[in-house]
């Protein structure tokens, strides 16, 4: 019996699996270093190796929008399904991180200001930051046509990919003109090291995350594909 | 140079249907203004009853009253063409597609800014707002605000208007996106009417005025890729 799906539409794993196990055990040895290396800060004690998994957890949820833009502008120059699906993929990762990231920092704002939120530029920034990709996310949910969906989904991509520095500098001068304190910015030397590692351990298992994602995403289409075919009585 | 006019031609005849459609049947746009005012009264109860709590939110509400009164107004705009299978037969027409685009963008600023004017007359009255003597420049931060506004709200109604969930898909999608347009136009609006002391609103104008062109140019750029999908 011949298959259903043609070869073309499933993913080879290729090395990734072996990748996906490098990056899990960078991450555990990143955590170690910075769990049990770094000293107690002045004032907040234990509570600053929080910062290990809240800040590359930022850091890639702002990476994440970047990747969006790319992959958008790619299929909207050249229409290939997999650069939309490579979109896609990114665009659900980076909601998972940037939702990460304001639960961690809600986590760490509770003992360390008093309150599990506060209007700070770059927590609400973020938060923005997860609405816009929620937005996207929903878009692709409400269109059924993988051509339509596509499309749009590029151009609400690119779009909100562009907004993200604005709506950052439009939040950060709305918090300066009403004058509350700031969080620290400077990262004291002790913490650099760790701080460096953890953010490559939490890059290399976000391009783990958006690979296995993208997989499971040809797999849909293949799927897809595969319906079509039967529907139409190809096979 | 031909082309030039070719566009412009198409963008007069465009936004001119839609002016036309609505001025027809007045439904739509007594609707939305009512709305409008409804959500601003909403507001009063919200913030009030205290005169210098009102006086304060003023301009934050009557942004918001005109954000949600607006969304309305811009999956109307594709509404009438869905329904008539009107859409296909315009998309037949040779021609840029930015023009439709175009026109929606001009009948919908138009749409908008009738409406806004009479909700910020409304919120004048009821949020006991004491004109300032730079009124000039607060009518430039509201046409400026109207512009991001709308520019958004036509271009993100292409998609929602014909997909399912429209009435979610819309906010959702929209509201996100306005955040710098809406934070940098209650901020500028408030400055103004407080007088203006540190000499905020400059800043919040710019920012506006950059804001307003990178969006129109994208979103006249992304409007092919959205329109024939």
């Amino acid at each position: 019996m011949t298959d259903i799906a043609a070869t073309r539409d499933i993913p080879r794993p290729g090395r990734w699996p072996w990748f996906g196990a490098f990056a899990i055990l960078f991450l555990i040895g990143s955590q170690a270093l910075g769990i049990l290396t770094s000293p107690p800060d002045r004032d907040m004690g234990d509570l600053q190796k929080i910062m290990y998994v809240h800040v590359p957890s930022a850091w890639m949820s702002l990476l994440a929008p970047a990747i969006v833009l790319v992959f958008s502008l790619r299929y909207l120059m050249k229409g290939r399904e997999d650069d939309d699906l490579l979109a896609a993929s990114a665009a659900e990762v980076g909601a998972a991180f940037s939702g990460l990231t304001l639960v961690l920092g809600m986590i760490w704002g509770r003992p360390a200001w008093g309150v599990w939120w506060a209007w700070d530029a770059r927590l609400t920034s973020m938060l923005v930051l997860f609405l816009i990709l929620v937005g996207y996310l929903s878009l692709r949910s409400f269109v059924e046509d993988p051509q339509r969906r596509a499309q749009w989904s590029a151009a609400v991509g690119v779009l909100g990919a562009i907004n993200v520095p604005i709506v950052y500098m439009s939040v950060k001068w709305w918090r300066t003109l009403h004058q509350m304190q700031s969080s620290p910015s400077t990262v004291d030397p002790a913490y650099v090291l760790s701080l460096r590692a953890n953010a490559f351990a939490f890059l290399f298992m976000m391009i783990y995350f958006i690979r296995r994602r993208y997989e499971a995403a040809r797999l849909e289409r293949a799927a897809e594909h595969a319906a079509e075919a039967v529907a139409l009585g190809e096979r | 140079m031909t082309a030039w006019r070719d566009d412009w031609r198409r963008v007069r005849t465009i936004a001119w249907k839609d002016l036309t459609t609505e001025r027809r049947s007045k439904a739509g746009f007594n609707g939305v203004v009512a709305l409008g005012v409804t959500i601003l009264v909403l507001f009063g109860f919200a913030l009030g009853p205290d005169a210098q709590a009102i006086r304060d939110a003023a301009a934050g509400a009557v942004w918001l009253a005109v954000l949600f009164a607006g969304v309305l107004a811009f999956n109307r705009s594709y509404q009438v063409e869905l329904e008539t299978g009107a859409l296909e037969q315009l998309l037949l027409y040779p021609g840029s597609r930015w023009t439709i685009f175009s026109g929606k963008l001009l009948a919908n600023l138009t749409f908008v800014g009738l409406m806004l004017v009479i909700v910020v007359l409304v919120g004048i009255v009821l949020f006991q707002v004491t004109v300032p003597s730079s009124w000039p420049l607060l009518v430039g931060v509201l046409a400026l605000g109207t512009v991001g506004l709308v520019s958004l709200g036509t271009f993100y109604a292409a998609m929602a208007s014909r997909s399912r969930a429209r009435e979610v898909l819309l906010p959702l999608l929209l509201f996100p996106m306005l955040v710098p347009v809406l934070l940098a136009a209650m901020e500028a609006s408030k400055a103004l009417l407080g007088g203006d002391l540190m000499h905020a609103s400059g800043a919040w104008v710019k920012m506006l005025f950059a804001y307003d062109i990178i969006f129109l140019v994208a979103t006249h750029l992304a409007f092919e890729h959205v329109i024939e999908a």
